[in-house]
């Protein structure tokens, strides 16, 4: 495998994004703005708010990840970036891995890191942090791979972004579920191990299977 | 070698006018069956069932919920299988069939939301309940959508249908997840569990029309799936010689 | 001569219809081919073809070294500057020859260097891909209207390029619809015939 080109697209990739600035900041601003306006409209009792807390900054790293996938592969694809990944000396799994990778460090990461703060101000239990923090490191792979073979499949298509969402939303409800899942069982005082693992289990399959399908999908939006 | 007979086969199948005239030739004595089965099946559940003790003549749009609910994810197995095939051997026909199982399933998924919510209101005083099977099914419906919206996305048919095909057989090994993943939720979430057939079993005379209105369901499905796929193929190839050799001067 | 890519019988269908009719190609070390036909005659198509981004409809391919391709697009990125450009296609392609800066000294880019490829004009964005060629050397080049929106002094760079190219054992297939290349040795033509639309068996 030819190492030096996944690292030299992932540098390219990180750079692009730190050009853009605000644009790559977008999935933070948005993980606050539902922890600001969802108490805001059910109120700020603790007891509602720590009930919901999982499911709300789950729904918000997803719907954080979907932000960005309209600029996966479309830029690549009009600039002819894309094309030059088939010439057949270069990898291209491993470019799709290294692709989903950095959206997943624009996404995801930010996400995660600032979720602590996010649980502190739904007063999520103490004892839950750790387990939702877990469970967004195993569960926003998936997302960034779920999305990115969506954002794949749209991709000849002149009206993604709405088609993404339609194609996004389904796929991840088994993240969904087993994510919050295991932080409410937590919460409950019940053992999280039965959800995290298959949510692991979750990140294989899709690890295996979803960048073969995403390089079909873009083999044939090139065409 | 067996293979090889398969896919000439499927080839030969697969060319468009041999599908067309094969085609017009089976999809009337489908919608015959279909017309007959339900007529039976009808006769059965409206007539020789006798009404339930507790829900007494509400329930009998079982025969109607069950058959479509069934048919809902049987159609999406026929599309599944279909899309491999047209993913593999590149056969077009296959993949235009594949692609018009689509809005099919997605009516048939409907139907079965929407009889579930007729029947829930009277049974359940509700008319959405959060139970496993509907949240699957609503769930379907989603995935039958965006099959059909990607597809539409295409200006090229062509590319569309492969596309799509792909997101189909994605559609399979997640289908089973979600569904158990839903089932998982709802017994966790205990307070809304409700079952549809509770402790009790079906009465036996329940079977027949059952078994009538589900063979009819499946053949109408057959049939709707060949004129569409009939239909579809002609406006694709309007300006083909064969539909002007069918046809007759300019189509 | 050792043959670099050799295509047999190669045609590409869109929606089921042949674009061009079948050729027949051979790339040899040192040899270089000019692609001709009128505007929507698949020339494009045909150079997309060889370089492995559509896989052909029929006929048989054979590349037997690295491949690079220079399209309409030229696969820059915009708010990266030049240097960073060809250092990203340096390290991509994974052969780097020489250096980003004698690249652009080589092209005529002398002092462009930290600007952002977006506020370049065509003809220097056009003259940026060919640096990019320069950067990570591949045996085949396969250019699509590498002469577009260049002035006469960008024309004769381009040809210069590509007699320091095959002279060092490589070879080329181009596009053109304006100027034909003058060449060391003569590029051979290669005329792309629009399929006539056929009747399916």
């Amino acid at each position: 495998m030819n190492l030096r080109a996944l690292a030299a697209l992932l540098m390219r990739d990180l750079r692009l994004a730190v050009r853009h600035g605000g644009e790559s900041l977008m999935p933070l601003f948005f993980l606050f703005a539902v922890l600001i306006l969802v108490p805001l409209g059910v109120g700020p009792g603790p007891n509602l708010l720590a009930a919901i807390a999982p499911g709300m900054i789950w729904v918000a790293a997803l719907l954080a990840s979907l932000l960005a996938l309209e600029n996966l592969f479309r830029p690549d694809h009009e600039d002819g970036s894309l094309e030059q990944w088939w010439l057949g000396h270069l990898p291209v799994t491993g470019l799709v891995m290294t692709r989903l990778f950095s959206h997943w460090l624009i996404t995801g990461l930010p996400v995660i890191l600032f979720a602590p703060l996010a649980a502190q101000m739904l007063y999520l239990p103490n004892q839950a942090l750790g387990v939702l923090v877990l469970s967004l490191l195993i569960g926003t792979p998936i997302l960034s791979l779920v999305g990115g073979l969506a954002a794949a499949l749209t991709l000849g298509t002149n009206r993604g972004s709405v088609l993404l969402s339609i194609l996004v939303f389904p796929l991840v409800v088994p993240v969904l579920i087993f994510a919050t899942g295991a932080v409410s069982a937590v919460a409950d005082g019940f053992s999280p191990r039965a959800h995290l693992g298959l949510l692991a289990a979750l990140l294989v399959l899709a690890l295996t299977l979803v960048p073969l399908a995403v390089t079909a999908a873009l083999r044939l939006n090139i065409e | 070698m067996i293979w090889k007979t398969l896919k000439v086969g499927f080839h030969r199948l697969g060319s468009p006018p041999t599908f067309y005239r094969i085609s017009a030739l089976i999809s009337p004595w489908l919608w015959a069956g279909f017309a007959l089965c339900t007529a039976i099946g009808l006769y059965y559940a409206l007539y020789v069932v006798p009404p339930d003790y507790q829900q007494s003549d509400s329930y009998r749009i079982l025969f109607i919920h069950v058959p479509s609910a069934w048919q809902a994810m049987a159609g999406y197995l026929v599309m599944a299988i279909l899309a491999a095939i047209a993913l593999v051997w590149r056969i077009r026909t296959t993949e235009i069939m594949a692609m018009m199982c689509a809005p099919i399933g997605a009516a048939f998924t409907v139907i079965c939301l929407l009889t579930g919510s007729l029947w829930g209101r009277p049974m359940w005083g509700t008319w959405w309940a959060w139970d496993a099977r509907l949240t699957s099914m609503l769930v379907l419906l989603f995935i039958y959508l965006g099959i059909m919206g990607l597809y539409a996305a295409f200006e090229d048919r062509r590319k569309g249908a492969r596309v799509a095909c792909i997101l189909v057989l994605v559609g399979v090994v997640n289908i089973p997840i979600i569904h158990f993943s839903v089932e998982w939720w709802t017994t966790l979430h205990q307070g809304s569990t409700i079952r549809f057939f509770g402790e009790s079993t079906m009465h036996p005379s329940m079977m027949p029309p059952l078994v009538w209105m589900t063979v009819a369901v499946k053949l109408m499905f057959g049939a709707v799936l060949l004129d569409r796929s009939r239909n579809e193929l002609l406006e694709q190839d309007r300006r083909k010689g064969w539909v002007r050799q069918a046809f007759g001067g300019d189509a | 001569m050792t043959s670099l890519l050799e295509a047999r019988g190669v045609s590409f269908r869109r929606q089921g219809e042949r674009i061009f009719t079948p050729l027949d190609i051979t790339l040899e070390t040192g040899s270089a081919v000019v692609v001709l036909g009128p505007n929507g005659c698949g020339k494009t198509t045909l150079l997309r073809l060889l370089a492995g981004i559509l896989q052909a409809s029929e006929g048989q391919l054979a590349r037997h070294a690295p491949t690079a391709f220079l399209g309409h697009a030229s696969a820059l990125k915009g708010e990266l500057n030049c240097r960073e450009n060809l250092d990203f296609l340096r390290r991509f392609h994974g052969c780097p020859g020489i250096s980003s800066s004698r690249a652009l000294a080589r092209t005529g880019l002398t002092g462009l260097g930290l600007r952002p490829a977006r506020t370049l004009s065509a003809g220097q964005k056009r003259r940026l891909g060919l640096a990019g060629l320069l950067v990570s050397p591949r045996p085949i080049w396969l250019l699509d209207e590498p002469y577009a929106s260049l002035d006469d002094a960008g024309g004769e760079l381009v040809d210069e390029l590509l007699d320091n190219h095959l002279a060092q054992g490589g070879c080329a297939a181009l596009s053109t619809h304006q100027r034909m290349p003058v060449l060391a040795t003569p590029a051979q033509a290669l005329r792309v015939e629009p399929a006539a639309a056929e009747e399916p068996a």
